[in-house]
């Protein structure tokens, strides 16, 4: 601990940030204060749009042109740096204040060798040579235990793995020494197992060079292992303050009560996670663009229909048993609709990417696929989607061999209506020039051969409806509709067809937790409805505990472990797998140091 | 050295497929000329008064009485053993009047992109480090004006304002004054066989005369350089990148050439190769003005007295340049950008 004193390291004062916008002035932060001492590590949680990233930009002054600091002050070691010169700045980036940014790769020149760059953020504040530089950079790679950091000195980004170019931006930040180190969001992205070893790293190198860290993320349970104290922010404003247990286990603010109870743990159900979003009328047609507005409906108090079982405070441990609506087992009897045998897939030059893997999924069932990037499981989606071909083995849809039929040929089987994917990127997957209707009216034109006309109208109004698109923003084109509604057209568009197997490639992976949340009670809900069978594909091992049945763990192409859910998170069978859950963040859960 | 390797190897197989287009090119401008009227055997014999005996003389001679396809195999042998016939208008092999000719062109080609490239560059980065100001608006002034003038009236005006008006350049006819002695040719390059020589004042000679016309080829393609740096130096300045670069401090000079700049030659590599090509082509217009015995006037002339063989050795020729030049762009773009030898 530090020892009390009268001067924090840095202290925001009522901060104002402005961006100039066609629509005019937008005020992002409206109000934000708080303090960090030498030596703390402050968090910053909220959801996106919150403005926790144009607080730390605006405390690195690195804002875009179009954002100014318009009040407030900003008090680094007591020098207001509000006003400095470029100057001053220049001296103060990288030497007492420096960041580390989301997607690492993107944050590190693609044409300069690592070495170079490292070398680059030393000799900006010191005056050594390149061959000085070289013999620092080495020494900082190791100290962000790279392997063999020889060879990676003269790597380029391309060359190596997200984690590890974090951990190149980590030993950029940390060269010259600087007192307070700003992480934003720096491992969103990366992998459950990646992300601890380099928060790990973080936390050891903070704690040994006596360097303040602000933490911002929207991930509350990264927040609560590893900061001291911990900021909420919402809409611009920091709206409750606390140490992490205190903030979790007793949130004061509505806000902050939402945000926990959205975010999945180790023992919550579906139900639990937004309880307010179980009365459709108060979400769906809500007339706010933002997914965030049934904040203002639980803070009215107004949502009366609380599900049983769906309290703000996280619950004790729920036994097995206790599975909330979140499964609804299929009876034993059930008829296998989809058997996967032995599949594999090659690429060129000897690329494995799934390696003889097998498992099956019953009519109604929920199966979740799990693994790490580059474990497989997008590859066996695409292939079970029969949006690519298999090297090998069956795949058996009713008992009808699908992987025969060459992937471009597909869409011509009468099959292709019962096998539909919604797609990680909710934007990414929605054709810009459609707009909602279009977008949902597409399968059913292709696919049933439904022609413009009253009928078409009111299936993708139902389709719509069923999904919580309010049927208003159907005229809408993608970049008119929030991340949420995105996800939502996407879902209704690929329940249009009624299929019977819905595969769902990391759904929610780009959503905030009160949106995931949002969502994710809506395919429970679709599924139970309509007896869909899912393929959940996700990285989020909590969201799949709450979403599947039985889980399939996957680690470089190959299954490692297969089972029920519950039984499979509850006790592990193989090492990969409990490295895996290990690494998860638990809200509140016992701290790592 | 993996990377050298595969830098060969890539542009080893860019070459060899491109290989085809260019035995199109052979054979669609072989048959182009066939289809264009005119009849060379009347151009050519000796004059209005001719008889039909002669004209049918000269035909055969020209092998023009044989079927279309067998003279498109006999071309075709001709070039295989690197025969291009022989211009009717000069009397010399094609190959010949080529090999003294294209020097002259490349000389021009070369200067011109460099004068191009030396002026695009700067304002590029001007206006996407001031977006939006002034500087930037200039820029766009002057682009568009260079764009819109055609290269025969910046040409001429050049040649009013620095040789009528002011004096400054020489007579604008041709590679050099006839009062100054040719260097003895070693590559065909003036300015280096002048500096070869240890001739600077014929070099000074050379490089006066070289001047106007370089500067009215490059007025014509500095615009689409400019523009190519300016949102190229946008993107990278706007990169996650050159953000990290200012949040540990580098200093500006820094950031603003060894981070963004360089990253935003990438494309500019891209279309300064294509720049070239069409320069090389397109500047007959510059060749007639100033003079210039270039390629281009040349395939012209012969193409005015339906004189095939010129022609056609001077669209090979020019396949055969755009075909090195893409190679060579390859090359550096795989040398300046470590991920493209991954793909």
């Amino acid at each position: 601990m530090t020892p009390p004193q009268s001067l924090p390291l840095l202290a925001i004062d009522d901060l104002h940030v402005t961006f100039s916008t066609r629509r005019g002035l937008v005020e992002a932060v409206r109000g934000v204060s708080f303090s960090v001492a030498a030596g703390e590590t402050l968090g910053v949680v909220g959801e996106s749009g919150s403005g926790k990233s144009v607080t730390a930009f605006a405390v690195t002054r690195l804002l875009d042109a179009s954002g100014r600091v318009s009040q407030g002050r900003i008090r680094f070691a007591g020098e207001d740096i509000t006003k400095a010169s470029s100057k001053q700045l220049r001296r103060l980036h990288g030497a007492a204040i420096s960041m580390i940014f989301q997607n690492p790769r993107g944050a590190l020149n693609p044409i300069r060798t690592v070495g170079q760059q490292i070398a680059d953020a030393i000799m900006a504040h010191e005056p050594i040579s390149s061959a000085e530089g070289r013999a620092r950079a080495l020494e900082l790679l190791k100290a962000v235990l790279i392997r063999e950091p020889e060879k990676r000195l003269d790597a380029y980004p391309h060359e190596l793995s997200g984690g590890m170019c974090q951990r190149v931006m980590i030993a950029m930040a940390i060269a010259c020494a600087p007192k307070l180190l700003i992480a934003d969001e720096p491992t969103t992205g990366l992998d459950v197992t990646t992300q601890k070893t380099v928060m790990d790293l973080l936390s050891k190198i903070t704690a040994e060079r006596g360097m303040a860290m602000i933490l911002i993320t929207h991930d509350l349970g990264l927040a609560s292992r590893y900061c001291q104290r911990v900021c909420v922010m919402e809409q611009g404003k920091v709206v409750e303050e606390a140490q992490p247990l205190a903030l979790f286990s007793a949130p004061q603010h509505p806000y902050t009560k939402r945000l926990v109870a959205a975010s999945p743990t180790a023992t919550s159900t579906i139900a639990d996670l937004a309880p307010e979003a179980l009365a459709p009328s108060a979400v769906s047609h809500s007339p706010h663009p933002e997914e965030a507005a049934p904040a203002a409906v639980s803070k009215d108090g107004l949502v009366v229909s609380e599900p049983p079982g769906a309290s703000f405070e996280p619950k004790p441990a729920a036994s097995p048993q206790d599975e909330g609506s979140g499964k609804t087992k299929p009876a034993p009897g059930t008829p296998l609709l989809l058997e996967v045998q032995n599949l594999v897939k090659r690429y060129d030059r000897g690329v494995v990417a799934v390696n003889d893997v097998s498992f099956a999924i019953r009519a109604g069932e929920s199966l979740g696929l799990v693994g790490e990037s580059g474990s497989g499981k997008s590859t066996i989606s695409r292939l079970v989607c029969r949006l690519i071909d298999a090297s090998e083995g069956e795949i058996l849809f009713d008992g009808q061999a699908i992987g025969t039929l060459p992937a471009r040929d597909f869409h011509r089987s009468p099959l292709r209506k019962d096998i539909q994917i919604v797609f990680q990127d909710p934007t990414d997957s929605l054709n810009p020039r459609f707009n909602a209707f279009d977008c949902i009216a597409h399968p059913l034109r292709r696919l049933l051969n439904m022609k413009d006309g009253a009928a078409l109208t009111a299936r993708v109004s139902e389709c719509a409806e069923r999904a919580g698109l309010p049927s208003s923003l159907l005229e809408r084109f993608p970049h008119q509709l929030s991340g949420g509604q995105k996800a939502r057209v996407g879902i209704a568009r690929a329940i249009a067809c009624r299929p019977r197997l819905l595969i769902l490639d990391e759904p929610t992976a780009a959503l905030d937790v009160s949106v995931q949340a949002v969502i994710l009670q809506l395919l429970d809900r679709l599924r139970r409805e309509d007896d869909l069978a899912l393929l959940f594909v996700s990285h989020d091992l909590n969201v799949v505990r709450m979403m599947c049945e039985r889980t399939v763990v996957m680690q470089n192409g190959q299954i490692v472990e297969q089972g029920e859910s519950l039984a499979l998170f509850a006790a592990p069978q193989t090492e990969y797998a409990r490295t895996l859950l290990e690494a998860v963040l638990h809200l509140g859960g016992p701290t790592a140091r | 050295m993996s990377q050298l390797s595969t830098t060969a190897k890539r542009a080893g197989w860019r070459f060899a497929s491109s290989l085809p287009a260019l035995f199109g090119v052979l054979v669609f401008t072989f048959l182009l000329m066939r289809v264009l009227p005119g009849d060379p055997a009347v151009f050519f014999a000796s004059g209005p008064s001719a008889g039909k005996e002669e004209i049918e003389m000269i035909r055969k001679q020209m092998g023009l009485d044989k079927p279309v396809p067998e003279q498109l195999l006999r071309y075709l042998g001709d070039i295989g053993s690197g025969n291009l016939g022989r211009s009717l208008t000069t009397g010399q092999p094609v190959l010949a009047d080529l090999k003294s000719r294209l020097p002259a062109s490349l000389e021009l080609t070369f200067s011109a992109l460099l004068i191009a490239l030396l002026t695009a560059i700067p304002l590029g980065v001007a206006a996407a480090l001031r977006q939006g100001s002034w500087v930037d608006h200039l820029v766009r002034f002057i682009c568009a004006l260079g764009v819109c003038v055609p290269t025969f009236v910046s040409g001429l005006l050049l040649i009013y304002a620095f040789y009528y008006l002011l004096g400054l350049a020489p007579d604008p006819t041709g590679r050099v004054d006839i009062f100054t002695s040719l260097p003895p040719r070693a590559t065909g390059f003036l300015l280096i066989d002048f500096a070869l020589a240890g001739d600077w004042e014929g070099w000074r000679a050379a490089a006066a005369q070289l001047v106007l016309p370089a500067m009215t080829m490059a007025l014509f393609v500095v615009a689409p350089l400019a523009r190519i740096t300016r949102a190229a130096m946008l993107a990278s300045l706007g990169s996650d990148f050159v953000r990290t670069a200012r949040s540990l401090g580098l200093p500006p000079r820094k950031v603003i050439v060894t981070y963004a700049l360089r990253n935003a030659l990438l494309p500019v590599l891209t279309i300064a190769g294509i720049v070239f090509s069409t320069m090389l082509g397109a500047n007959v217009l510059v060749e007639k003005v100033f003079s210039w015995p270039g390629v281009a006037s040349y395939a012209l002339d012969a193409l005015l007295s339906s004189d095939y063989a010129p022609v056609q050795g001077f669209v090979l020729l020019m396949a055969s340049i755009f075909v090195v030049v893409n190679l060579t762009v390859d090359v550096l773009y795989g040398i300046a950008d470590p991920r493209v030898s991954v793909e």
